[in-house]
């Protein structure tokens, strides 16, 4: 499978000649910094999924929302395709350039303009760090709710165009719910408020839409985020289970005894072992499986809760329920899970992070497949999950130097993906589908709703120049992948050349 | 039950295939108990209630998905019967309200402003397009991100976008325990109040001020609500309340004066000089307000107030707030994009659209 922009499938783009593209830039957008060089090109040619490298045509670094709006007009006119990133964390390779293709960075956009914390919003621009933002509202108990594990790094703008979400979606919600206005820019320069200062807006929800469209739609260039006080405590149970299956069994017990965890974490022995052995967070290395069950809120409740959930802990079969003593033993807890990902780095020379979602009762089901898939594929797999929300972070292990292994793990990727959808499910919970998942959206959604899609994608965006060939897949490439929904044993578009 | 839903989708989509046949467009109702919501629409009725019952539900997995033409209470009963509930609290303004009326109509209750919007619920949703095709998207997992939100985007969409079909929600426990509480304080007092409890991880789920008093509602463990109502005092008030405000069954909303609704950001100064009677909700961030006066003068104050004004109950040809120029030139291509022939309730939220 090679990633990469394949115009016959993913559609021609103009040939665009760099001197003249520069000149333009340079002469309507006179004050813009512009990389050109090789070298200068070089680190920007991948995001987070950096197995997949394309230097662009350029990289643009504007630093006000009217040069953002000038390099657009002139980029719509010369037909030149954009590519916007943000702080290039992203796994999906959704800020992934294309030769042909300015990248445009909000790097530059980084300032704080307003925290209000009598309305508890902060307005910010695109480029300001997920965990800056909690950190300027810290002083009046107040903070951001989304939080990816790539909350150090990465900007609220890519945190808006991905719809990311974290370890407390399913008490607090994804950026979706946490956001109350977006100023954009459209492809022809037009700037766009979307959703309010207030709490709904006129017309129809563009806001809800835009979220989560991964630059396909316009370029983020200012945002007012909502925010949540702190709770008055958090406390955290960690479990240990000597069978997977009981662990998933625990989880669908502790939501359907009406009780929401602020967080509800669980991984899997590989991954148990890996974070052990990387930042001692006192985990039991020989058990199956642990959960790591957070409760958050007002002291009384929060007692009430812990109790209940131990009860429930108890009946599910857990060897082992230890409650983090202190502050510093709660976070002792937590670094384990939230170091997994480098954990897994550690013992392993490369890994693939998939991000499937499942309805929570197939849990035990998807696990033991899983582990069969991995065994077949000779590939192992560490399992960490945001177990509350069904959203699985399978990560494949693989050495990238060993020829054809690369290919595997993609290929069993694309297996496990592929199971999430069977049982009911999604093949992105929250890293996006980017260039990485293309082909799996043929999986996911028939001609019809990819249609739907394209229509939504005009609307915003006529001249089809913004991240083109991410997330909405063309039609011949489905064709090519060979997976598109066959219904009443027809292909949709006979008509469509295959190639 | 399979084939009598089998047959009603199928004359749901039969009914739009012959309306874009025919290019005439169509009048999407459920209970039409909030015919009253925006303009009127001239075309043939679409009733959805034939395409009813809850799909599924599972408590443990926290969703619920059901057929457009449900009425609003099976769900929450259903619901109520495992202890969980459709936190938006959207409003019954009558009988028969259905569940796809209450997605596309995108009405919150007095919950809104701690829990979330209807929309903030939606999960999942299968909509007939304009070229009578079925399609689905979203899901019943708390976490998708696949393709473009249009399932999200339905909410409060009027049906402008496509026939809503079915939609899958988010729902949550209910709480256990509920205090409500009558404080004697003033509009100024009580809003300069509230903006400071909002800083504070109290368990407040309503704020409502009448002009004479402050109701407010806590919602959650024994512990905080007991601690919560203790420590902001006032007397008890029937719970019976909320619902009368989110049905606007109150004295305030009866007569035929003109209903405004504003919505405002969260925790600011009201405005000044509002021309009428007010009911204060959502803790200032939604205004009802009853006035004879011109439409531009209240949409002007609304504004100044970085906020916008609707109006909900009188007799005009614009009702929703108008949206900025570019802003409505967007609306319109989207709408031509997902609806070239204008079937799906033109007009029901703007002229052109």
């Amino acid at each position: 499978m090679n990633i990469l922009y394949d115009e016959q499938l993913d559609g021609a783009l103009a040939a665009v000649d760099r001197p003249v593209l520069l000149a333009a830039l340079r002469n309507e957008a006179p004050d813009v910094t512009l990389l050109h060089e090789p070298e200068q090109l070089r680190p920007y040619e991948c995001d987070g999924l950096s197995a997949y490298r394309t230097v662009p045509l350029a990289v643009a670094l504007p630093e006000t929302i009217e040069q953002v709006q000038a390099i657009l007009r002139c980029c719509s006119r010369l037909q030149v395709p954009v590519v916007a990133r943000g702080a290039g964390t992203g796994l999906s390779g959704g800020a992934l350039p294309l030769e042909k293709a300015i990248l445009l960075s909000l790097a530059r956009f980084k300032r704080i303009l307003e925290v209000d914390s009598r309305a508890c919003i902060a307005r910010v621009q695109p480029g300001v760090r997920n965990l800056a933002i909690s950190e300027a509202a810290a002083p009046f108990g107040l903070y951001f709710a989304p939080d990816p594990s790539s909350q150090i790094a990465c900007s609220i703008g890519g945190n808006v165009a991905e719809n990311a979400g974290g370890v407390h979606c399913l008490k607090y919600g994804l950026t979706v719910h946490n956001v109350l206005r977006v100023d954009i820019v459209l492809m022809d320069g037009e700037r766009v408020t979307l959703g309010s200062d207030a709490l709904d807006s006129p017309g129809l929800d563009l806001l809800a839409l835009f979220v989560g469209s991964e630059g396909l739609l316009g370029i983020v260039v200012e945002v007012t985020v909502k925010l949540l006080p702190k709770p008055e405590v958090a406390r955290v149970l960690l479990a240990s289970f000597d069978d997977v299956k009981k662990a998933g069994q625990a989880v669908g017990d502790i939501i359907g005894a009406g009780v929401i965890p602020g967080g509800l974490e669980m991984m899997d022995n590989l991954s148990i072992r890996a974070s052990e052995d990387f930042v001692h967070a006192g985990y039991p290395v020989e058990a199956a499986a642990i959960l790591l069950c957070e409760l958050d809120g007002v002291e009384a409740d929060v007692a009430a809760d812990c109790e209940c959930v131990r009860d429930i802990l108890l009946k599910a079969g857990a060897t082992d329920i230890r409650q983090a003593l202190d502050e510093n033993q709660r976070k002792q807890f937590w670094s384990g899970r939230k170091n997994a990902f480098p954990a897994v780095g550690r013992i392993s020379p490369d890994y693939y992070c998939m991000d499937g979602t499942i309805p929570k009762r197939a849990l035990p089901m998807v696990l033991e497949r899983i582990g069969e898939l991995s065994r077949q594929a000779g590939l192992r797999v560490a399992n960490v999950f945001h177990a509350g929300d069904g959203n699985m972070h399978p990560l494949i292990l693989f050495d990238a130097n060993r020829p054809g292994e690369l290919e595997r793990a993609e290929d069993l990727g694309g297996k496990i993906l592929e199971l999430c959808l069977e049982v009911g499910g999604s093949i992105t919970g929250e890293h996006g589908v980017g260039r990485e998942k293309i082909n799996q959206m043929c999986a996911q959604f028939g001609a019809d709703e990819l249609e739907m899609f394209r229509a939504v994608k005009a609307a915003f965006d006529p001249q089809g120049l913004l991240n083109p060939g991410k997330t909405i897949p063309t039609l011949a490439r489905c064709a090519e992948f060979g997976r598109l929904h066959v219904h009443h044993g027809q292909l949709p578009h006979p008509e469509l050349e295959r190639f | 039950m399979g084939q009598g839903h089998n047959a009603s989708i199928d004359r749901l989509i039969d009914q739009v295939r012959a309306a874009a046949a025919a290019g005439t467009p169509l009048a999407i109702r459920g209970g039409n108990t909030k015919a009253f919501l925006g303009r009127p629409v001239e075309g043939t009725i679409l009733d959805t209630r034939e395409h009813d019952g809850i799909v599924h539900y599972d408590p443990t997995e926290l969703v619920i998905t059901a057929r457009a033409g449900t009425p609003l209470v099976d769900v929450e009963v259903a619901l109520a019967e495992r202890g969980q509930m459709l936190a938006c609290e959207s409003p019954h303004f009558g009988e028969g309200t259905t569940f796809g009326g209450m997605v596309a109509a995108g009405v919150s209750g007095p919950r809104r402003p701690w829990f979330g919007a209807v929309r903030d619920f939606v999960l999942g949703c299968r909509v007939i397009d304009s070229r009578a095709n079925p399609l689905r998207f979203g899901g019943e997992v708390m976490k998708n991100v696949a393709g473009f939100d249009l399932s999200r985007a339905m909410a409060g969409s009027f049906g402008c976008l496509g026939l809503l079909t079915e939609v899958s929600m988010k729902v949550l426990p209910l709480p256990l325990h509920r205090a409500s509480l009558r404080i004697e304080l003033d509009v100024q007092q009580s809003l300069k109040q509230l903006a400071h409890w909002a800083t504070e991880p109290l368990p407040i789920s309503a704020a409502c001020h009448d002009g004479a008093a402050l109701m407010l509602r806590l919602e959650g463990g024994h512990g905080s609500v007991n601690a919560a109502a203790a420590r902001l005092g006032g007397a008890p008030l029937e719970d019976d309340f909320w619902q009368q405000l989110r049905d606007h069954q109150l004295p305030f909303f009866a007569g035929t004066r003109p209903l405004w609704r504003l919505g405002l950001p969260t925790n600011k100064q009201l405005p000044k000089n509002l021309p009428g009677e007010v009911l204060i909700d959502w803790a200032g961030a939604q205004l009802w307000l009853r006035s004879d006066a011109p439409a531009q003068q209240i949409r002007d104050i609304a504004t100044a107030a970085r906020g916008h004004a609707a109006l909900w109950r009188g007799d005009s040809d614009m009702r929703f707030p108008p949206l900025p120029p570019a802003l409505f030139a967007l609306h319109q291509r989207l709408k031509a994009q997902l609806d070239p022939k204008a079937l799906f309730n033109p007009g029901r939220m703007y002229a052109g659209l």
